[in-house]
C-alpha cells in the first residue's frame, strides 16, 4: 500500500487526549514571493526556518527544484513543503518522458493542488509555483487546502503582508528584468525586518525563456559581526573519567582501514561554517 | 393579589407563562465586555521634524458589514494632543466622554495649565490597566499623538491590555502588518526622524491607507487625516478621498489556475 | 532563580492573542474569553563582580510575530529622580508581560523613594529586594507576569544581584538570565561566568581533576560576555534583537550603554 502509514495514529490520538503535546514540526515561518516581469518570472525567499520561537536554520533553502525551468518557493511545514515538492518534481519527470514535451507550469500547479486537497490541509505545504514552458510564464500560488490563485504578483507566509505592502506601492505593469529582481528582493527584505518568522538572506531565482538564473544569497543583510571573546578552551579543561585505546588492529575486524599518506590527501568532505 | 413579594410587580404565570428569571440577573456573573461589537480598524501615525501625522479611515464595522462609514476616528484632545481610535466604537465614545471631562476639569482646576500629548498618554494607560485589572476592558488600541511637555513631536500607543510603546512610526491593528513595514522605511530609528519632512511623512501616511484599502477587508476609501505642529496646532481633515488608486494589475487576470481567456 | 510555583499563566490555548475564539460554551454562564495577559518576548540578564552590577536587556518589544518597538526599554532605574532617574542606586530588569512590567517599575520606585523622604536615608538592595517580593507576593492570585531581576551594591560595597519568579520566590546570585532567551543564555553563563564543567588542565586524573574555581569577573569582561550573550541570542531567538542595553551600577552611579543588534 504506497503513500502514509497511518498505524499510529489510534496510539496518537489517546496519547494527545492525555495531554501529551503534538512533536514540534520545524516550520518556514517565511516570507516567499513571486513576481512576473517582460520575459520571464523571479521569486524569492528569506532564509529562516524557526521550531516555535527558535531559529532552526538561519540559512535554508526555501526554492525548489521542481524542472529545469520550473521552481517552487515554499512556506509552511519544512518536511511536507520539501516532500512535496520533490514528489511533484518527480512525477513530473516521469510524465515529460512519457509524453515527450517539456513540462509546464499549469501541470506542476494542478498536480500539487490535487495532491493537496486530496489531504485536506494536513500537509501544511504553502507554495508559489513559477516557471516557464512552451505556453509563456507561468506564476501561481497553491495553499495547503488546495486553492490556487495566478496573479502578475504573489506573496505567502508569515511575512507575506509586510511584502506585499512593497508590491502595493511599488509593482507597475511591463517591469524589466533588475526591476523585477529588485522589486522581489525588498519585499523579501520587508519581511526579514518585519516579520519575525522571517530573516537572514534573501534567495533569488530568475527564469526566462532561455534559463534558469538560481542566486543564492543574493543579498546577506544579517551578517554576525565578530564575537567579543574568544571561547576557545585549553587542552584538558573537559574531564576525562576513563580511557580506552581501541587499536586500528581490533578495530579492522568490523571494518576498512585505509592507511592515508600525508595531509594533502585528506579530503574534506563537508565543510561548515561555524567558527571559521 | 400574592403574598410573595418576589412576585409583586411581576406578569402573572397563570397568563403570561413562567417568568424567566435570568433576566432579573439574580445569581450569574457580571456581564463584562467579552468581545468587541462595533469596530474600527487601524490606525497609522509617524513623526516627522516638528511635527506628526496620523490618519485613520471613517468606517466603523459591523462584523464584516460596513455599517457606520462617517464616523470619526480621530479626537483632538485640545490644541497640542489627539488621540486616535482602533477597536470598539462604544467604548471609543466612552473614552470620548472620558478626556472631555478630564479636558473640563482640568481647565477650572488649573487655568492656564494645558495637559499635553505625554500626560494625555500616561492618564489614557491608567485608565486601559485599570480596566483590564478589574477585568473589565476597554476594547482598543489607540495611538496618542501630539507635542510633549518640550513641544517636541509625541506619539505613543495604549491597548485594551494596558500595553504601551513608543517608536518613530506607529501602526495598530491590520496597520501594523502592512503599513509598519512601509512606514519603517521612513523612519526606522529616532535618529531618522529628523530627516523626516512633513511632506514626506503625509505623503507616506497616505500611501499606507491606500494599501490598507487594497488589503484591509474592513477598510474604507474615506479617511481622516491630522497634522499637529508647535506652530500649526492640530489641523484635522476628517472627510478625505483616498486618490490616485491603481487597479492596472487586474486586466492582466484570467481565472486562478488553467484558464486562458 | 527561584523556581516557578505556578503554572506559566499564557501557556496552552491562550497564546498570543488577548481572546480565545472558540471560548463560546453552550452552558448558561458565559465564560470571560477576555485574556488579561500577554507576551511582549526580548530577554535580560544580570551579572555581579567586586564592586559592580550589571542589568541588560534587549529592547525589542514584540507581539506575536510582530515588532511593536525596536527600543523599548526593559531595564529601569529605582529610586532616582522623576524623568531622568538621576542618582538611582538600585536597577531593575522585568520581563514578561510589558504593562505589568511598567506597573510593577513604578510601584517599587515609589516605595524606595517614600523610604528617602520618610527615613531620610537610602534603601539597602537588601531591603529593596524583600520588598519587591512582597509586591509580587501580594498579587499571588493575579500575578505580575513578569519575571524580575534586581541589582545594586550591598552595605559592603559588592555587587548584588536578586532574582525572582512571577509570585515572589526570590534569591540573591551572581548571575541570572530571564525571558524568552533565558534557556540559551543560562547555560552559557553557568560556563563562563561560574565555570561550570571547567576543569583545571593537568591538575589530576579522571576524578581527582580539580574543577575551575568561579571568582568574581573584571567589569570589561563581564560587558564582553554580556554582548556575546545577546548577539548569540539574537541568532537563534526570533523574539530578541535590535538593541542593547546596559546599565552598570557602580559605587559612583549607574551608566548607560546602547549597543545595536540585528533587527531581523
Amino acid at each position: 500500500m504506497p503513500g502514509f502509514d497511518f498505524s499510529n495514529h489510534n496510539r496518537n490520538a489517546a496519547l494527545h487526549a492525555q495531554g501529551v503535546p503534538l512533536p514540534k514540526a520545524t516550520s518556514t515561518g517565511t516570507t516567499i514571493v513571486g513576481c512576473i516581469f517582460d520575459g520571464g518570472v523571479v521569486i524569492a525567499a528569506d532564509t529562516r526556518a524557526t521550531s516555535g520561537p527558535i531559529v532552526a536554520d538561519k540559512n535554508c533553502e526555501k526554492l525548489h527544484y521542481i524542472a529545469p525551468q520550473i521552481w517552487c518557493a515554499g512556506a509552511g511545514t519544512a518536511a511536507d513543503t520539501e516532500f512535496t515538492t520533490a514528489l511533484i518534481s518527480s512525477n513530473l519527470e516521469l510524465h515529460s518522458l512519457s509524453t515527450g514535451r517539456k513540462p509546464r507550469v499549469v501541470t506542476v500547479m494542478t498536480m500539487l493542488k490535487q495532491h493537496l486537497f486530496r489531504y485536506q490541509g494536513y500537509i501544511g505545504a504553502y507554495l508559489v509555483v513559477a516557471g516557464v514552458d512552451p505556453t509563456g510564464v507561468g506564476l501561481f500560488t497553491v495553499h495547503a487546502h488546495g486553492s490556487t490563485d495566478k496573479l502578475p504578483y504573489v506573496t505567502m507566509g508569515s511575512g507575506s503582508l509586510a511584502a506585499m505592502a512593497v508590491f502595493e506601492t511599488q509593482w507597475k505593469q511591463k517591469l524589466t528584468r533588475e526591476e523585477a529582481i529588485k522589486l522581489t528582493s525588498d519585499a523579501i527584505q520587508a519581511g526579514i525586518f518585519n516579520d519575525l518568522g522571517s530573516g537572514s538572506n534573501v534567495d533569488v531565482c530568475v527564469i526566462t525563456k532561455d534559463m534558469t538564473t538560481m542566486m543564492r544569497n543574493y543579498i546577506k543583510p544579517n551578517q554576525r559581526e565578530q564575537k567579543q571573546k574568544s571561547y576557545k578552551f585549553p587542552r584538558g579543561t573537559t574531564a576525562v573519567l576513563n580511557e580506552k585505546i581501541i587499536t586500528k588492529e581490533e578495530i579492522s575486524k568490523y571494518v576498512t582501514v585505509q592507511e592515508l599518506s600525508s595531509d594533502d590527501d585528506v579530503v574534506v568532505v563537508e565543510k561548515m561554517d561555524i567558527d571559521q | 393579589m400574592n403574598h410573595l413579594p418576589q412576585a409583586w410587580g411581576r406578569p402573572r404565570d397563570d397568563i403570561y407563562g413562567h417568568y424567566d428569571p435570568s433576566h432579573l440577573q439574580t445569581a450569574g456573573p457580571n456581564a463584562h465586555t467579552q468581545q468587541p461589537i462595533v469596530t474600527g480598524t487601524s490606525v497609522l501615525a509617524v513623526k516627522f521634524k516638528d511635527g506628526i501625522v496620523i490618519a485613520a479611515d471613517n468606517l466603523a464595522s459591523y462584523g464584516s458589514l460596513a455599517r457606520f462609514t462617517h464616523v470619526h476616528r480621530l479626537r483632538p484632545f485640545n490644541d497640542r494632543a489627539l488621540v486616535g481610535f482602533g477597536g470598539d466604537i462604544s467604548d471609543m465614545q466612552y473614552l470620548d466622554r472620558l478626556l472631555n471631562s478630564l479636558d473640563v476639569n482640568e481647565n477650572y482646576g488649573s487655568p492656564g495649565h494645558v495637559l499635553n500629548a505625554q500626560n494625555l498618554h500616561t492618564y489614557l494607560s491608567k485608565v486601559m490597566y485599570k480596566r483590564r485589572s478589574d477585568m473589565n476592558p476597554l476594547w482598543n488600541s489607540m495611538l496618542v499623538v501630539g507635542l510633549d511637555g518640550d513641544d517636541k513631536p509625541f506619539l505613543s500607543s495604549v491597548d485594551l491590555l494596558g500595553t504601551t510603546f513608543s517608536s518613530p512610526t506607529l501602526a495598530t491593528g491590520f496597520g501594523g502588518h502592512l503599513a509598519q513595514p512601509l512606514l519603517r522605511k521612513l523612519a526606522d530609528d529616532e535618529s531618522q526622524v529628523k530627516d523626516v519632512t512633513r511632506e514626506k511623512a503625509v505623503a507616506a501616511v497616505q500611501e499606507c491607507m491606500k494599501v490598507l484599502f487594497y488589503r484591509d477587508a474592513r477598510s474604507l476609501d474615506s479617511y481622516s487625516i491630522a497634522v499637529i505642529t508647535k506652530e500649526g496646532g492640530v489641523e484635522l481633515k476628517e472627510d478625505e478621498q483616498l486618490e490616485g488608486q491603481s487597479w492596472a494589475f487586474a486586466d492582466t487576470i484570467r481565472g486562478y489556475g488553467t484558464q486562458v481567456n | 532563580m527561584a523556581s516557578s510555583l505556578i503554572a506559566d499563566p499564557t501557556s496552552s490555548s491562550h497564546n498570543l492573542y488577548s481572546f480565545s475564539p472558540s471560548d463560546q460554551t453552550a452552558s448558561d454562564i458565559r465564560q470571560h474569553s477576555f485574556y488579561p495577559y500577554t507576551d511582549n518576548g526580548g530577554s535580560t540578564l544580570g551579572i555581579t563582580g567586586n564592586d559592580f552590577a550589571i542589568l541588560a536587556g534587549d529592547t525589542r518589544s514584540t507581539s506575536g510575530y510582530s515588532i511593536n518597538s525596536r527600543y523599548a526599554p526593559k531595564v529601569y532605574r529605582i529610586g532616582g529622580e522623576d524623568e531622568t532617574g538621576e542618582g538611582a542606586h538600585i536597577v531593575l530588569s522585568l520581563v514578561g508581560y510589558a504593562a505589568d512590567g511598567t506597573a510593577l517599575q513604578e510601584r517599587l520606585n515609589t516605595v524606595v523613594k517614600m523610604y528617602k523622604y520618610q527615613h531620610g536615608k537610602r534603601m539597602t538592595v537588601k531591603a529593596c529586594a524583600q520588598r519587591l517580593a512582597t509586591i509580587l507576593y501580594s498579587k499571588r492570585f493575579f500575578p505580575y507576569y513578569v519575571q524580575a531581576i534586581l541589582a545594586g551594591l550591598d552595605e559592603d560595597g559588592r555587587g548584588a544581584l536578586y532574582s525572582y519568579d512571577p509570585v515572589g520566590s526570590y534569591e540573591r546570585e551572581q548571575c541570572r538570565a530571564a525571558g524568552a532567551a533565558a534557556s540559551l543564555i543560562m547555560p552559557f553563563l553557568d560556563n563562563q561566568v561560574n565555570f561550570k564543567n571547567q576543569y583545571m588542565p593537568g591538575s589530576g586524573e579522571g576524578h581527582d581533576l580539580h574543577a575551575k574555581q568561579a571568582e568574581p569577573l573584571p567589569r570589561q569582561e563581564v560587558e564582553r560576555l554580556v554582548k556575546d550573550a545577546f548577539t548569540s541570542a539574537t541568532e537563534r531567538h526570533i523574539e530578541v534583537g535590535d538593541g542593547l542595553q546596559m546599565l552598570i551600577v557602580t559605587a559612583k552611579g549607574v551608566e548607560e550603554t546602547f549597543y545595536p543588534l540585528k533587527r531581523d
